[in-house]
């Protein structure tokens, strides 16, 4: 099944669905596996694994320093990649790779979107390819049955939105406002009519991240948007308090 | 046709999409200014009264007696205001954001000399201004914070990643994806995505305009090579470009060769066999990089010249043989330093120096009839407290321990 066909049928079952992440090697593989443990056994639908590089442009400070560190551990693309299969094989839900666009270019794109579909990962978001610079990759994507994540951003006009989509698949991720990963976001009513006009470009199903982190954000964006995106909050949370404490958080996120 | 905004295989714009549109309006208010010939003027009368354009070439007689070759003329971009070539793309950049009605800039700096750069150029023109800068270049280039504070700047010193020139400018990144709305990314170098290094090589194309004019008036024809040092590669690309289609001059690109090239403790990208292909920073060059793609921690005694990438522009012309790449040590450094100073009374950057390095170590082979040209591209004198340490000082040292017994016993 292909991932919009599957996101689109665990959405008649639940008004929202949540997708997470995590920094691969960050704090270690064996936190990433408690980690992924705790998310799926508490009903998280999808979950990207951000590859680490050495200058994640896009990040906030919270992840910049996952990135840093996951590298500085000694984490290789090669160890990520095992990882991956290892979680890919064990659970139900769809996997993405997150990353930037360097990993996938050293490795060879086609090597490494090929490597992907065969250890069972359903897409990627690369947040510094555009799809004017990343004809290879979308064409490779859609041969290898891969879901290449388009974004949107505030600042995108409707025109832009309409050609994102065009080279999208799976889903939307919808940015909720300028500026990096981690920081809060105010939905306001220039977000409600971002989210209009995000829903007006594209049949894909809308997932909204940047800065949601409590039941009260996954709330306001119920009816509005197909996805919650969590990053920096469960990062926070396994730095704070531990692995064990993703659990209870993630359930207590939808009512 | 090269796709826009690549030169050969090199460039691009790997930008996220919340930037789409400032790239947009960027490339337009770019293109418009171009196709203007009023703008160019404006640029010409700004920099001839409020820099020193255009800046002399200097006939340097004793290092030529010295090493018995050619006549070695000096492209004096250090007597620009603020002392470097990165007032040449200031000032230009400083022209576009007025005209995109934008009221802040921001900028990554290395060495320090684009930071104070940009920071004259906002208290010019009225602008808010905030610079970033690796926490390690802080303390290396602690003058020039000094400078760009007292200039009204914000200096935010960054903590992430090895703390120099590209943690800045990541930095500096992160910022403008926040506030595009009102401020513009003053980009250093000919670096970055587009149209950061073909618009940045057009502001510093003024430096080759000058000299081609200069050297064939003193010395009747072109020169024999042409020296520049190459950190991003902007004043390589600056006066590389007043002779890019003379065939017969030879274009050579120096890069810093920190601690040696088989150290691994330098930041040569094309004079070593270290980097590979990559996209960075918005752009697709030769990275000094990991097998996995991670960039690597470069090293070099000018702060200006420590970075992972190199102009796409130059990597091009590096591919196609036209550039050819050469690397100087920080040893090597100090010494052409000491002797630029003694024998003709001018003090390079550090930066700069890099290109003396290797046009004195081939003065000796051409005749004394041809000419080389080696583009001075700032000045080392408020490189004091580095090169002061890079030559151990001891009247030096024992000076700034008085100092700091006399602020301490306030």
């Amino acid at each position: 099944m292909q991932l919009v066909e599957q996101l689109r049928a665990a959405r008649t079952k639940k008004d929202i669905l949540l997708m997470t992440h995590l920094v691969l090697g960050y704090p270690s593989f064996a936190v990433n596996r408690e980690v992924i443990h705790q998310m799926v056994a508490n009903g998280v639908d999808i979950i990207e694994l951000q590859i680490p590089f050495s200058e994640p442009m896009a990040d906030g400070p919270m992840i910049i320093k996952a990135n840093q560190e996951a590298i500085a551990n000694g984490t290789k693309v090669a160890d990520c990649l095992a990882f991956a299969a290892e979680m890919a094989a064990q659970y139900d839900i769809p996997f993405l790779f997150m990353t930037y666009y360097n990993i996938l270019f050293k490795y060879g794109v086609k090597k490494f979107l090929n490597k992907a579909r065969e250890i069972g990962i359903r897409g990627f978001i690369v947040p510094d390819l555009p799809p004017e610079e990343g004809e290879e990759y979308l064409q490779l994507a859609r041969e290898f049955d891969l879901a290449p994540i388009q974004i949107f951003a505030p600042t995108s006009t409707e025109e832009r939105m309409r050609i994102l989509a065009r080279h999208g698949a799976g889903f939307i991720y919808c940015v909720a406002r300028r500026g990096v990963t981690g920081s809060k976001t105010e939905f306001d009513a220039s977000f409600d009519a971002y989210l209009a006009r995000c829903r007006k470009a594209t049949d894909l199903p809308l997932a909204v991240g940047f800065g949601i982190s409590s039941r009260a954000d996954v709330q306001i964006l119920t009816g509005k948007a197909d996805l919650a995106v969590i990053g920096t909050a469960t990062i926070r949370l396994v730095e704070e308090k531990g692995p064990e404490a993703v659990g209870p958080f993630i359930a207590g996120l939808r009512g | 046709m090269d796709k826009p905004g690549y030169f050969g295989q090199w460039g691009g714009a790997y930008i996220p999409e919340v930037l789409y549109e400032t790239f947009r309006e960027l490339k337009e208010v770019y293109t418009n200014a171009k196709a203007d010939p009023a703008f160019w003027q404006e640029y010409l009368d700004l920099m001839g009264s409020y820099s020193c354009r255009p800046t002399p070439l200097t006939h340097a007689d004793n290092l030529s007696r010295h090493f018995g070759g050619a006549q070695i003329f000096i492209k004096r971009e250090d007597l620009n205001h603020t002392g470097a070539h990165k007032a040449n793309n200031v000032m230009g950049q400083g022209l576009l954001v007025k005209r995109m009605g934008k009221t802040r800039v921001i900028a990554e700096t290395g060495a320090g000399q684009h930071g104070v750069a940009c920071a004259t150029m906002a208290a010019k023109f009225g602008f808010a201004c905030t610079i970033y800068m690796g926490e390690e270049d802080v303390h290396r280039q602690r003058p020039n914070v000094f400078w760009m504070e007292k200039l009204g700047a914000t200096v935010v010193p960054v903590t992430t990643g090895s703390r120099t020139l590209k943690d800045a400018i990541n930095e500096a990144f992160r910022d403008w994806v926040s506030n595009m709305d009102t401020t513009h990314y003053v980009m250093g170098t000919v670096c970055g995505p587009h149209p950061f290094p073909e618009m940045v090589a057009w502001f510093q194309s003024i430096i080759g305009q000058e000299a081609r004019k200069q050297i064939i008036k003193v010395h009747g024809k072109l020169p024999a090579r042409v020296y520049a040092c190459v950190g991003g590669g902007s004043n390589a690309m600056g006066i590389f470009q007043g002779f890019l289609t003379d065939p017969e001059v030879e274009l050579i690109g120096v890069e810093a060769g920190g601690k040696g090239l088989d150290t691994g403790q330098h930041a040569a990208r094309l004079a070593s066999q270290d980097a590979s292909p990559g996209v960075a920073q918005g752009y697709k060059t030769m990275f000094l990089q990991d097998a996995d793609g991670q960039m690597r921690d470069t090293h070099s005694v000018a702060a200006g010249l420590d970075y992972i990438g190199v102009s796409p522009l130059l990597t091009d012309l590096w591919e196609k043989d036209r550039v050819r790449f050469a690397a100087a040590t920080d040893q090597e450094v100090m010494a052409a330093l000491d002797l630029t100073i003694k024998k003709e009374g001018i003090i390079p950057a550090l930066e700069s120096t890099h290109a003396f390095v290797q046009a004195f170590k081939e003065a000796g082979e051409l005749a004394p009839d041809q000419a080389i040209i080696i583009n001075q591209s700032g000045r080392g004198d408020k490189d004091i407290f580095t090169i002061a340490h890079a030559f151990d000082d001891p009247s030096w040292k024992e000076f700034i321990r008085k100092k700091g017994e006399e602020y301490a016993a306030r």
